[in-house]
């Protein structure tokens, strides 16, 4: 490994961020994206940048190599990174956003990876094109050997067949295989500072635990500094040295990450903390009763869908996304179900609903009114007079809820389909019910833009309760939000089941929210179930080897169990 | 990719014999057969009718059989025997009159939708980097101006100024003296200033819309996390722009092939008649008016076949093109 010459300190800063402000300005005066934010980063170290949506993070990371966005700009500060004799430093902000002295910088001395490993690359390009693009532009070497060292890149970051990856395209990889590509486009000319940004929100927890190693790994043989943006206070306690956070565009606090863990300073810090730690631990319920009464009881369903059109229209090959799912709910019940990304699980929910219509099996439903129902075999038109008892809640809540119609309209849309209510009669409840979820009683008229994430997850479940339903899917409900939100909508939901005697399927990708919401819990994996029983159960003794890689891969909120990584 | 063209090549037999269906329906539709019509017009021009003559016709496109017969005597002489009947107005098999007339519009399409690439993509790539520039604000001027001109009001009013103003002569696609001329590169320079007019008018419309297409397919692509990344490897925007986003913006705009061909073969008609240029246009009319039915019917046929060859090739470009496609 070629190491680059340097002749500071390890350790001594190599880029130091002093009283950076970024501006951007909007239909009336201006938004301080970042303010009078100063840190700097040592040669070998791991500045963990965390904070929720808004705080200014990732705008601060693209300040760095001169990335904003328009209308954004820089007002204010001096971003300066070491020559590399070690003499003098080079001011950032001065050199501009375009021109040959920033491109020199990018991807040369400060690489960047993303948080969308399925758009950041080029799905038209093959990634060897789009690896050696970097190496040439900023090295004088000829296409074969740039070839070479892509290659050789791809073999560090473990890609199989890395000769032979180089001539495919991105669509054809896996998340986290695409993340590792992209690692090794930043790591081609050997970068002195590695920024990442939020690089394993949209992976899977094992891929995530996989990538994260694999980051510290190449860290510590490049001697690189890492700039990483993160919202997850697992991770940063997984891979940080040094911590700040970020909170509205300032810089809130600064520590090494065991002081920070230990003995946060601010107020911010310790309810950002303590909203993690909560949802460490089970919620505490109320016992079940000795006899469960069942509400829907899913045997033995399956769906297919073909993978191929076909010869003639016959598919010669099907993806079982539910293979054989067997799963009772009891009446006041949550029953979680977890897995990674195609286990089958966000399937399964909707299948409950009939947005697919299984291949077979049976789903047997104990109506309200008595009277047991399939609700594999029904039509739509039986089908649909139950929507009023079964009801979903979705994970995305800004593509969920129609920009064009009132929070009333949204609300009350339930109420005019599946009840006789006169208007004035949805007024009042629409009104009690948006109390009951903790908002405002007087937003009726607004729009859904007008209200932040948490907020139209509220507004969701208003919709979801409206109509007094018995069982409610719930897919991923809390997974776009911010933490400090994430147990509060879980509370809610939790006190709307005492109220109404609601059972729960919850879907979700993440253990720790399961663990604090659930009764039971179901293991998904490939359209199966490995592993089910009560959550506490489970989430401490797992006893199918899946369960135990997905849990154990899950970066606890503590630095002093950080996972002994390879190497 | 092989198999991917094949399964296109085949998708395109059931489309070609719907196309078939309605050119025939379409001959079929005047009263009476034409025969009858083709007898009446000799009669009027004062003609002896031969009724052995027209014995030996109806029995040739079995007339007075039923309908599917005299279909399948039609279509099986085109795929047999390139036979597409005779014109009872010229006197002479179709054949002979379609080839170079369609030729011809095959000709000017080509290289009038060649024209609507070469100005609407830089035009287009121009609008979207520089969103809301005054480029930007005059191409959308300029474009909903083209969408909205009538082509044969656009037509007279070139006509107009290029004979009044530069006294060239506009109608044909060649000077008299050329006509019938061989091949010759002085016949070809004739040609590219007569072509340029047609060319022009037909293109107008559809330049315009592609400029709207390509700006808003490049302003889609352009703030996606890709662009981002490699301007964080540290390319130049200018080539950034033309290597990632813009060649992800051009696969819809190659598969506008599909609708913009139709429009200029269609739009060819009008603004050919207009300017009386040697192109099926004028004779499909003129075939219509005097109820020459083969002969419409072969150009109706031939035009389907042009739009089809054309989708096909915009597919295949397509699949070239996006990886994505030939892929999955």
């Amino acid at each position: 490994m070629p190491q680059t010459p340097m002749q500071s300190e390890p350790g001594a800063p190599v880029l130091r961020v002093e009283n950076l402000s970024v501006e951007f300005p909007v239909h009336k005066g201006l938004v301080h994206a970042v303010k009078d934010v100063s840190f700097s980063i040592g040669r070998g170290e791991t500045l963990c940048v965390v904070g929720e949506s808004g705080s200014g993070k990732s705008v601060t990371a693209r300040a760095i190599l001169q990335l904003i966005a328009e209308p954004g700009r820089i007002t204010n500060g001096r971003i300066l990174l070491k020559d590399k004799d070690g003499a003098g430093e080079t001011d950032i902000v001065a050199l501009g956003n375009r021109g040959r002295a920033i491109r020199e910088i990018r991807g040369r001395r400060i690489a960047m990876i993303f948080q969308e490993p399925m758009s950041s690359l080029s799905p038209v390009h093959t990634i060897g094109r789009q690896i050696t693009e970097t190496i040439l532009l900023h090295e004088k070497v000829d296409k074969a050997e740039a070839r070479r060292r892509a290659a050789a890149l791809l073999d560090r970051v473990r890609i199989p067949n890395p000769e032979e990856a180089l001539d495919r395209y991105s669509f054809e990889f896996s998340g986290g295989m695409r993340q590792r590509a992209m690692i090794a486009m930043a790591l081609s000319c050997n970068p002195e500072i590695l920024i990442a940004d939020e690089p394993t929100t949209a992976l899977d927890v094992t891929t995530q635990a996989e990538i994260l190693a694999l980051i510290r790994e190449l860290q510590r043989d490049r001697g690189m500094a890492v700039l990483f943006i993160t919202h997850d206070m697992g991770v940063v306690a997984q891979i940080a040295d040094r911590v700040m956070v970020m909170f509205k565009g300032e810089k809130v606090e600064e520590a090494d990450v065991f002081s920070l863990f230990e003995k946060p300073q601010q107020a911010y810090t310790r309810a950002l903390l303590g909203s993690i730690l909560k949802l460490e631990r089970p919620a505490p319920r109320p016992p079940r009763p000795e006899a469960e009464k069942p509400i829907a009881r899913i045997s033995d369903l399956e769906l297919h869908f073909p993978l191929n059109p076909g010869f003639m229209g016959r598919p010669t090959a099907y993806l079982k996304a539910i293979n054989g799912v067997s799963l009772t709910i009891n009446e006041g019940e949550s029953v979680g179900v977890v897995g990674e990304s195609g286990s089958g699980k966000t399937t399964l929910g909707r299948t409950l609903l009939r947005v697919y219509t299984p291949t077979s099996g049976k789903v047997d439903y104990w109506r309200g009114e008595g009277g047991v129902v399939d609700l594999a075999s029904l039509s739509r038109r039986e089908m649909k007079a139950l929507y009023g008892e079964v009801r979903m809640i979705f994970q995305d809540p800004h593509a969920s809820l129609n920009p064009r119609m009132t929070i009333y309209q949204i609300i009350s849309e339930p109420l005019r389909t599946n009840t006789d209510m006169t208007e004035r009669q949805m007024q009042g409840r629409v009104r009690d019910l948006l109390t009951r979820v903790g908002l405002p009683a007087d937003i009726s008229d607004r729009y859904p833009h007008a209200f932040s994430g948490g907020q139209r997850q509220r507004i969701s479940i208003a919709r979801a309760i409206a109509v007094r339903p018995r069982l409610i899917i719930a897919d991923e409900p809390t997974s776009a939000l911010d933490v400090s939100l994430r147990h509060q909508v879980l509370d809610l939901m939790r006190d709307l089941q005492a109220e109404y005697g609601l059972s729960y399927l919850f879907i979700s990708h993440d253990i720790a929210v399961i663990r604090y919401f659930c009764d039971r819990v179901a293991v998904m994996k490939r359209g199966q179930i490995v592993e089910m029983g009560d959550v506490v159960q489970v989430c401490e003794n797992p006893v199918h080897e899946y369960t135990r890689t997905l849990i154990s891969a899950v970066p606890r909120p503590d630095p002093r169990l950080r996972l002994q990584m390879a190497g | 990719m092989f198999l991917f063209v094949l399964r296109r090549i085949a998708g395109m037999i059931p489309a070609m014999f719907a196309i078939s269906i309605l050119a025939y329906t379409i001959i079929q539709l005047p009263p009476g057969d034409f025969v009858s019509t083709y007898a009446a017009q000799l009669a009027e021009s004062g003609t002896i009718v031969d009724s052995a003559r027209l014995e030996s016709l109806r029995d040739r496109y079995g007339l007075g059989q039923d309908v599917v017969t005299q279909y399948f005597k039609w279509i099986g002489g085109i795929v047999t025997r390139g036979d597409f009947g005779d014109s009872f107005e010229w006197n002479q098999p179709v054949t002979e009159l379609v080839w170079d007339r369609m030729g011809m519009t095959a000709l000017i399409s080509l290289l009038t939708l060649i024209a609507m690439w070469a100005v609407s993509l830089p035009i287009g790539i121009y609008s979207a980097v520089r969103q809301y520039s005054v480029t930007d604000y005059v191409a959308t001027i300029f474009g909903f101006l083209g969408m909205a001109t009538p082509n044969f009001l656009l037509a007279i009013v070139l006509m107009y100024i290029s004979t009044m103003w530069f006294g060239a002569s506009v109608g044909g696609l060649f000077s008299p003296q050329f006509v019938n001329a061989p091949l010759s590169w002085a016949k070809i320079w004739d040609f590219i200033t007569h072509a340029w007019i047609p060319i022009l008018i037909l293109g107008t419309a559809g330049t315009a819309s592609l400029i709207r297409v390509m700006r808003a397919n490049l302003l889609d692509e352009l703030h996606k996390p890709y662009v981002e990344a490699a301007r964080a490897k540290g390319m130049p925007e200018t080539r950034l722009i033309l290597t990632y986003p813009t060649r992800v913006a051009l696969n819809p705009f190659i598969s506008t092939v599909g609708w913009v061909l139709p429009a200029l073969i269609s739009g060819e008609l009008i603004v050919s008649t207009v300017l009386n240029l040697p192109t099926a246009g004028p004779l499909l009319l003129q075939a219509l008016k005097s109820q020459d039915m083969f002969l419409a019917g072969a150009f109706i046929l031939l035009s389907g076949a042009l739009v089809l060859i054309g989708t096909l090739i915009s597919d295949i470009l397509l699949a070239i093109s996006d990886p994505r496609i030939r892929l999955s």
